[in-house]
C-alpha cells in the first residue's frame, strides 16, 4: 500500500514539474516579455530598463527556478496591470471557482450515478433509452447557451435566482448546472456500462445464489466493483470543469479563477496567467492523486500486491 | 416425497436466429443423501439445467416445467423473496470458475460470513467460528489468517475450497456443484472430490454434480444422467449406467475415456466424430443422429424413453442393451 502511494504520489510529483516548465516556457516562447511589459510606445531604453527589473536578462533556466522558488512558497512576484501581488489576486478568486467546481461535480454525480445505475439494471427500457437520448443532448449542448438559457428561464422569467455574481449560495445553482451538465454523459455512460460488466460477472451470480437481497446485491456487490473507472474520470471532469469556469464564470458574471484568466490573457497580464495554470493543473494532479488513492481504498486488488 | 422432483424442464433462448431449445424436456428426481451426476459435453445444456433449479439463468432465458418441487416447494409458483430465502439457506450452488466467481473487492470472511447472516441470526463471531471451521474441513490450513486475505491472494484451488465451504455455510439441503473441479490440477481434483463426497455423507445432502468428467462420475454418484443436446439420453444408476451402457452416445463417451491398465499410453481414444446439431428451431428426432452409427429412417421421428430395467432408462429406438465394458 505504501510503496503504492509513494509511486502514485512520484507520478503526480513529475507530472507537476513538467507542467511548471511548460507553463513557464509557453510564455517566455510567445515573445518578447519586456517588449510586451513596457508597452508598444515605449523607447528601446525603458525596454531595457524593463527588462533588468523583471530579471528577464538572466538565462533562461535561472528565471525558471527564480519563479519555481517563488511559487513554491506561493510568491508568484507581482500582476503587470492590477496593482496587487498575483498571490492576493489568486487567493481572493479562487474559493470561487474551487466551490463552483465543487458543487458541480457533486451534482454531476449525484445525478449521473444513480442513473448510470438505474439505466444498467432496465437495460433496454424506456429509462436506460430516455438516459440515452439526454447524454446525446447534454454533449450537445454548448455550456454558454445552456447557461443563457438557465437565466432566461430561472432568473428573468421566474426570478427564482439571481442573474450573475458570487454572493451567496443561491448565485451558484445555476453556474454549477451549467458547469455539471457536461460531465454527467461520461459520468453515466461509464457507470451503465461499468454495472452492465459487473452484473454479468459470476460473483454476481454468486452473491445471488447465496439468497442475498437485491438491494444488497446492487450496492455492495456490484456498485463499489462498477465505481472504480468512475472514480478516475471523475478527477479528469474536475479538471474539464476548472477550464469550463472560464465561459461559465463569464456568462454568469462571477469573479473566480476563470474570469481572472480570462481578464489576464486580454492583458497579456503574464505572472497572472502562469500561476493560474500552475494552480489548476495542481490541483487536477492533485485530485488525480486523490481517486488513486480512492480507488485502492475500493479496489484491494491495487492496494494489496 | 423426493427432495427435488424435475418433470419436463424446457429452457428455450430467444436469439437472432430464432428460438434456442437449450433444454427440451429434462426429467429426474432425487432423494437426501443421493448424488446425481448430470454428464455432458459443453452445450449439452447441463450447466444450463442445473443454473434453472437455482433459478438463477441469464434473464432473457425462458424457463418452463410441467413440475419443478424442492422439499414440496413449487418453484415455478414460487416467488422472488422465498426463492431467495431458499438460495444459499436450503438449496446451494458450488460454480466453476473458482476466479471470477469471487468478488475481488471483499476479504474471504466476508463474503463466506455473509450467506449465514443473510439466512440465520448469529453473530459476527460465530458466524467467522462457522467459517473458520469449514475452511478448515475443506483442507484449508491456517484458515482463520484466510478470512482476511482477498480472492486474488489465493490459488485457483484454494479459491474452490472457498467456493465449497461457502456452499456448505447453511447445510444445505441439496448443493449443485457445477464441475468443481475442472479449474483444478488432477491431484487437487480427487482431493476434492473426495472431500464433496464426504461431506455429502457427513451431512446429509443431496449433491448435483454437473460434469463432462465420466471418470468423476463413476467415483462420486449413485445416479447418472447422460445430456445431449438439451435431453437426457440415458438415466439410471450408476451401476446400470456404467454396467451396461446402452445408449450409442453414451458408449461413444465411455470409450473416449482412459481406463487403467486397458488403454496404453499414447493410444487414442475414441472420439466421437461430428457435433453437437444446432438447436435453434424446431427439433425432430434424435438429436445424435448425425453423428450416430447406428441411424436408421425411424431415428427421425419421435424417440420415446424406454424403461431397460429397474431405474434405467434411455431415449433411443435401438433394442439391444449394451454390453459392459
Ligand atoms: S435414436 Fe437412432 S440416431 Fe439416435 S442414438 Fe438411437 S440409433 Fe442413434
Amino acid at each position: 500500500m505504501l510503496l503504492y502511494i509513494l509511486r502514485r504520489f512520484g507520478v503526480a510529483l513529475s507530472v507537476a514539474l513538467t507542467v511548471s516548465i511548460v507553463a513557464f516556457l509557453l510564455l517566455h516562447l510567445s515573445g518578447d516579455l519586456a517588449l510586451a511589459i513596457a508597452g508598444p510606445e515605449a523607447s528601446p531604453a525603458q525596454v531595457e530598463q524593463v527588462r533588468i527589473q523583471y530579471g528577464l536578462d538572466k538565462p533562461l533556466a535561472v528565471q525558471y527556478l527564480d519563479w519555481l522558488a517563488g511559487a513554491l512558497h506561493f510568491d508568484f512576484g507581482r500582476s503587470f496591470y492590477f496593482r496587487e501581488t498575483v498571490a492576493a489576486l489568486v487567493a481572493e478568486r479562487m474559493p470561487v471557482t474551487m466551490t463552483l467546481g465543487a458543487i458541480a461535480l457533486g451534482l454531476a454525480l449525484l445525478v449521473a450515478i444513480p442513473l448510470g445505475v438505474v439505466a444498467a439494471v432496465n437495460r433496454g427500457g424506456w429509462i436506460d433509452r430516455a438516459a440515452l437520448v439526454f447524454c446525446v443532448l447534454g454533449q450537445a449542448i454548448p455550456t454558454f447557451w445552456l447557461g443563457l438559457t438557465l437565466i432566461l428561464v430561472f432568473a428573468v422569467n421566474l426570478r427564482w435566482l439571481p442573474v450573475s455574481g458570487n454572493a451567496t449560495w443561491a448565485h451558484f445553482v445555476m453556474p454549477a448546472i451549467a458547469l455539471g451538465w457536461y460531465a454527467v454523459p461520461a459520468v453515466m455512460r461509464l457507470t451503465r456500462n461499468g454495472m452492465l460488466d459487473v452484473l454479468a460477472s459470476d460473483y454476481i451470480r454468486t452473491a445471488r445464489a447465496k439468497g442475498l437481497r437485491w438491494p444488497t446485491v446492487l450496492f455492495k456487490h456490484a456498485l463499489r466493483n462498477a465505481v472504480v473507472p468512475v472514480v478516475a474520470l471523475a478527477a479528469v471532469q474536475f479538471g474539464f470543469m476548472l477550464g469550463g469556469s472560464i465561459v461559465v464564470e463569464a456568462v454568469f458574471s462571477m469573479h473566480g479563477l476563470g474570469h481572472l484568466a480570462w481578464e489576464a490573457i486580454g492583458r497579456k497580464d503574464f505572472p497572472v496567467v502562469q500561476a493560474i495554470v500552475l494552480l489548476l493543473a495542481s490541483i487536477y494532479i492533485g485530485l488525480t492523486f486523490l481517486a488513486d488513492l480512492i480507488n485502492a481504498w475500493l479496489d484491494p486488488r491495487i492496494r494489496v500486491a | 416425497m423426493a427432495l427435488l422432483e424435475v418433470d419436463r424442464l424446457t429452457i428455450d433462448i430467444p436469439t437472432e436466429a430464432g428460438l434456442l431449445h437449450a433444454v427440451g424436456g429434462v426429467s429426474f428426481t432425487l432423494e437426501r443423501g443421493e448424488t446425481l451426476a448430470i454428464v455432458g459435453e459443453s452445450g449439452s445444456g447441463k450447466s444450463l439445467t442445473s443454473l434453472a433449479l437455482m433459478d438463477l439463468l441469464p434473464s432473457r432465458a425462458i424457463r418452463k416445467a410441467a413440475t419443478l418441487r424442492f422439499d414440496g416447494i413449487d418453484l415455478m409458483a414460487a416467488g422472488e423473496r422465498q426463492k431467495e430465502d431458499l438460495r444459499g439457506d436450503r438449496m446451494a450452488m458450488i460454480f466453476q470458475e473458482p476466479m471470477t466467481s469471487l468478488n475481488p473487492a471483499y476479504t474471504i470472511g466476508d463474503q463466506l460470513t455473509e450467506a449465514l447472516r443473510r439466512h440465520r441470526t448469529v453473530s459476527a463471531k460465530a458466524a467467522r467460528e462457522r467459517a473458520v471451521h469449514l475452511l478448515e474441513r475443506v483442507g484449508i490450513t491456517a484458515a482463520a489468517s484466510r478470512l482476511g486475505q482477498y480472492p486474488h491472494q489465493l490459488s485457483g484451488g484454494l479459491r474452490q475450497r472457498v467456493m465449497i465451504a461457502m456452499g456448505l455455510m447453511c447445510e444445505p439441503d441439496l448443493i449443485i456443484a457445477d464441475e468443481p473441479t475442472t479449474a483444478l490440477d488432477v491431484t487437487i481434483q480427487a482431493q476434492i472430490l473426495r472431500l464433496l463426497r464426504d461431506l455429502q455423507q457427513e451431512f446429509g445432502m443431496a449433491l448435483i454434480l454437473v460434469t463432462h468428467d465420466l471418470g468423476v462420475v463413476a467415483r462420486v454418484a449413485t445416479k447418472v444422467a447422460v445430456m445431449y443436446a438439451g435431453r437426457l439420453v440415458e438415466t439410471g444408476t450408476v451401476r446400470e449406467v456404467f454396467g451396461a451402457p446402452s445408449h450409442p452416445y453414451t458408449r461413444g463417451l465411455l470409450r473416449s475415456i482412459p481406463v487403467p491398465g486397458r488403454t496404453r499410453p499414447g493410444e487414442p481414444l475414441g472420439t466421437i466424430p461430428g457435433q453437437v446439431p444446432g438447436l435453434v428451431g424446431d427439433v425432430f428426432g434424435c438429436a445424435f443422429r448425425n453423428r450416430c452409427d447406428h441411424a436408421a429412417e425411424a431415428c427421425a421421428g419421435a424417440i420415446p424413453e424406454r424403461l431397460l430395467g429397474g431405474n434405467h432408462r434411455m431415449a433411443c429406438i435401438l433394442e439391444t442393451v449394451g454390453s459392459p465394458q
